[in-house]
């Protein structure tokens, strides 16, 4: 009796103390992952935030940063001009968007692989590229379309001006439509057609089963769309910065760079930035909630034989449409940004004696800057999705194997950065890093840094989703045979997961090239990349030099996506994770 | 005249016949269920009835009507028909009432009457509490009253059921199973149903059509489709059966082992030359002592190879003393046989099912 007491005794104890030692190793795990998401997700946003409450010299707490940001109806006005900005994009994203993701999904529309691939195309393209090209087409008077317009009708002066509101929406809509066509196409493709066939059987034709049954059924993708084209609008820095400053109106992009010229000042940009990061925050909590109690997601059945809707003659006024929309967002743009890339002037229009290839070799050769900026790009880029990799899949790793208490916190910092605007970001990092003691400002590491705060988000759920698809089971048999962990993750995981990991990689990196928004508060005299020095020759105004950088851009940039699809798997870019 | 009408109706893919000239006819109010394993072609035949594939060839008619042909096909919205679905395709942006009613505002009825129609629809299926539920809110065997009710409720001209309940679990499906029949008894709709589970075809059915390849094996009533079986395939499919193959002299038909008299058997069994039987394990008697002949049995001494007792009923494979035909048989749990033993096998020539030779290789 007494025995067996103390044995029991004994066996509890050591229970205890071998959980204390587990828990000791664990937490140390845990204290070293959070303390990086410290750095990276957690510190730069309240930096921000501490800021915005503080005078710039004394460090003081104070209102006055939010009195001068927004005591001033300029600054009000470009608030304004964000919202309508941003709501002009999304409902004309929309209306981009759902026919033809409804008409690739559910109909038989001809040139399907077509219009998807440039629906692709113009989802890489870079919005500033597509601003470019547009100014191209649409400036007053120089423009293209003006000058075939003038020519047709023998008016004396164009009809389009892109320095407009409605030009800056247009220009923007026309390269964020993808966000919406992949939301919808998505959801589409998961509405069993047995859905549809339901209606039909009932006595419903091809338009009222249309609007009754299947748009209503894909809402919620459509109004994610269209929160996602709004947020991305009010967010972007390139397309305003080239469109609305000479437009003379400010967005709060721009209006936040304009505190940052000479002399600086963060604290009264920090007031003024917490606008957007509510908005964004907001908006992210209504899409999560407007899923709510119909359950959407939850009914898709097995779909069985799936029915393409046949058109019959209508398949061309659709396809048409699609054509158009793509002629709008990738053909026109793309087609004057080459013809500029390759002519002496651009508006000497398209002839042999025009031809040179003087643009890119005044780019690669002749001029020192350019280089730079190109290596920077493409090293700051694969390092940034090296690091972002990295750190998600440890993350990922150790939440979805329950290795430490507390995990759901490592995962929600992660994909935190998702509601903070790359600009205000930029600002937090700025805030956070540049001054002593770190004095980050103009280095390398604070460019990697960001980026990898930024695109922290897209590598953790490519992670998690590629480590979701790995039956644990795979571990534990290396386990039972006497491996230890590392030797299963070595020997096992990483093999199987090579294929997802180099789609991740990709994934950060495309958007990493391309990155503006929060590269442009954050380089210094030596540290520009592609982007920057964009939007720097687009103040000069050498639209040709300009534009043989944006293909030197664009070309890498599908070389890689080209790389990618054949790795991975077609449109791999076009598929939604979450 | 008949309601709905398949006249040698065909649909191929290239080389394969999904469906090989299907000819089928329903009588006004009658339950018909095509009955076969998958990739059989029965839902294929269910979506060229509901007008979602058109036919290679032949035709379907609804009184009188052609609806589908080659040369054309009205289209599902217009046949005035109902379907349920694999998936009951319950719309989750609706609830349970709008869902019902949807059918019913599609034909422009006022809007009390409507209403008035759905309340009763829901009441039948007793789902009047849930009306304003949504899908998602709903149990498996909830959505599938849904879509019954929602199917019902036009009064459709045919109602087509596509494997209804073969996402529910086995309980509710026995019990769907009768709540289908009650509802056809109660409102008589004309009704395709298509299942691989012969129990459900079993329950429900006025008439099966076993199908097997694209082609109709047999139609008949689930009785004589379980007592009379016209193929191997039929006997095969519905219950378990054995196949024992004789020659017939005209006097007598000679199994491997033993000889029936060829005067106890029907006319269908040729006088002379080959013949295939399927006898049901259960329509056999075991024994130990030889029984008394009994009018048109014959006893034969055989030898117990192997047993299993399932609670419910011995199983034996038992073989002839002469010969090496094996034959399974099911007896009562209180027949008990040790392995080896002797006994007598009483065969009964009404419950041996000659089986076309055609079908029989």
């Amino acid at each position: 009796m007494t025995d067996k007491s103390l044995d029991d005794r004994a066996l509890h104890f050591s229970g205890v103390a071998s959980r204390l030692r587990r828990l000791d190793a664990s937490i140390l795990l845990w204290l070293a992952l959070i303390a990086v998401l410290a750095f990276l997700v957690l510190n730069p946003v309240l930096r921000l935030v501490i800021s915005s409450l503080q005078e710039t010299d004394t460090g003081n707490f104070t209102f006055a940063n939010y009195r001068v940001a927004y005591g001033n109806v300029r600054h009000l006005q470009a608030l304004v001009n964000s919202l309508e900005l941003g709501i002009g994009v999304a409902l004309l994203a929309t209306l981009f968007a759902v026919p033809i993701a409804w008409a690739i999904s559910r109909t038989d529309m001809p040139g399907k692989a077509f219009v998807r691939l440039m629906v692709f195309a113009a989802f890489v393209t870079p919005p500033y590229l597509g601003a470019i090209g547009w100014i191209l087409l649409a400036g007053p008077n120089s423009g293209w379309l003006n000058k075939v317009w003038m020519a047709l009708t023998g008016a004396g002066h164009g009809i389009f001006n892109i320095y407009s509101m409605t030009g800056l929406i247009l220009v923007v809509a026309v390269t964020s439509f993808p966000y919406t066509f992949v939301f919808t196409s998505s959801a589409l493709d998961l509405v069993s057609s047995e859905m549809e066939d339901a209606a039909n059987i009932l006595g419903a034709r091809t338009l009222r089963t249309t609007l009754r049954i299947t748009l209503p059924l894909v809402t919620p993708a459509i109004i994610g769309g269209i929160i996602i084209s709004f947020l991305e609008a009010i967010a972007l820095f390139g397309a305003p910065a080239l469109i609305a400053l000479p437009a003379r109106f400010n967005v709060v992009s721009t209006q936040l760079w304009q505190f940052f010229e000479y002399p600086v000042r963060v604290e009264e940009a920090a007031a003024y930035a917490m606008p957007l990061l509510a908005i964004t925050v907001l908006m992210f909590w209504l899409q999560r909630s407007l899923l709510g109690r119909k359950g959407y997601t939850s009914v898709t059945g097995k779909g069985g034989e799936r029915r393409m809707i046949a058109l019959g003659p209508w398949r061309w006024v659709m396809l048409g449409y699609a054509l158009f929309v793509c002629a709008l967002s990738v053909f026109l743009p793309m087609l004057v940004l080459l013809q500029a890339a390759f002519a002496k002037a651009w508006g000497r229009g398209f002839s042999i004696d025009n031809l040179t290839f003087h643009n890119f070799y005044y780019l690669l050769v002749e001029q020192t800057q350019a280089k730079q900026a190109i290596l920077n790009t493409f090293v700051y880029s694969a390092v940034t999705a090296f690091a972002a990799i990295s750190l998600s899949l440890a993350i990922a790793y150790v939440v979805s194997r329950k290795l430490v208490p507390w995990s759901n916190v490592l995962a929600f910092l992660c994909v935190a950065p998702f509601v903070v605007p790359g600009i205000v970001l930029a600002i937090g990092f700025y805030a956070a890093y540049a001054p002593p003691p770190l004095a980050l400002y103009g280095t390398a590491t604070i460019l990697i840094l960001g980026f990898t705060t930024r695109f922290l988000p897209i590598a953790y759920t490519s992670s998690a989703a590629g480590l979701r698809s790995i039956n644990p089971e795979m571990e534990e048999a290396v386990r039972i045979l006497g491996g230890g962990r590392l030797l299963a993750i070595r020997k096992v995981l990483i093999p199987l997961l090579k294929k997802s990991l180099a789609g991740a990689w990709i994934l950060v990196f495309i958007p990493a090239t391309r990155e503006l928004s929060s590269a442009i508060f954050l380089v210094g005299p030596n540290t520009r990349v592609i982007s920057v020095m964009l939007f720097d020759l687009s103040e000069e105004g050498n639209f040709e030099v300009l534009s043989a950088l944006g293909v030197i851009l664009l070309i890498a940039t599908v070389a890689i996506a080209g790389i990618g699809s054949k790795v991975i798997g077609r449109d791999f870019m076009l598929r939604r994770d979450s | 005249m008949s309601r709905l009408k398949l006249s040698g109706v065909s649909k191929r893919y290239g080389d394969f016949f999904a469906v090989d000239s299907i000819n089928l006819e329903l009588q006004s109010g009658e339950f018909v269920s095509l009955l076969g394993p998958s990739g059989c072609g029965k839902t294929t035949t269910l979506r060229i009835i509901a007008g979602f594939v058109d036919p290679t060839a032949g035709i379907i008619e609804m009184d009188g009507q052609v609806l589908s042909s080659p040369a054309g096909s009205v289209p599902p919205d217009r046949r005035q028909m109902s379907m349920i679905f694999q998936s009951y395709a319950i719309w989750p942006n609706m609830t349970v009432q709008q869902n019902v009613a949807f059918g019913l505002e599609l034909r422009r009825m006022p809007n009390a009457e409507v209403k008035r129609r759905v309340g009763e629809m829901l009441e039948v299926v007793h789902m009047n509490h849930l009306a304003d539920r949504y899908p998602a809110e709903l149990s498996g065997g909830q959505q599938q009253r849904v879509a019954l009710a929602r199917a019902i409720v036009i009064r459709p001209s045919v109602l087509l059921l596509d494997e209804p309940l073969s996402n529910l679990d086995a309980t509710l499906r026995e019990e769907m199973r009768f709540e289908i029949r009650r509802l056809h008894d109660e409102f008589r709709v004309t009704t395709v149903y298509v299942t691989h589970d012969q129990a459900e075809a079993m329950v429900t059915s006025d008439r099966i059509a076993v199908m097997n390849h694209g082609r109709i094996e047999q139609v008949d009533h689930p009785r004589a489709l379980y007592n009379k079986p016209k193929t191997r395939f039929v006997a095969g499919f519905i219950g378990r059966t054995n196949f024992i193959e004789g020659t017939s002299d005209g006097h007598q038909i000679s199994f491997d082992g033993f000889a029936l008299p060829r005067s106890a058997f029907g006319r269908d069994v040729p006088s002379q030359g080959k013949a295939v039987f399927s006898v049901r394990p259960h329509s056999m008697r075991l024994s130990d002592v030889p029984p008394t002949t009994r009018d048109g049995c014959t006893s034969v001494g055989v030898i117990v190879l192997e047993r299993a007792f399932l609670g419910e009923h011995w199983d034996y494979v038992v073989k002839p003393r002469k010969g090496a035909l094996t034959l399974k048989v099911t007896t009562s749990p209180l027949d008990d046989f040790p392995i080896g033993a002797a006994a007598w096998l009483e065969f009964e020539p009404r419950q041996m099912a000659s089986i076309a030779l055609s079908s029989a290789t």
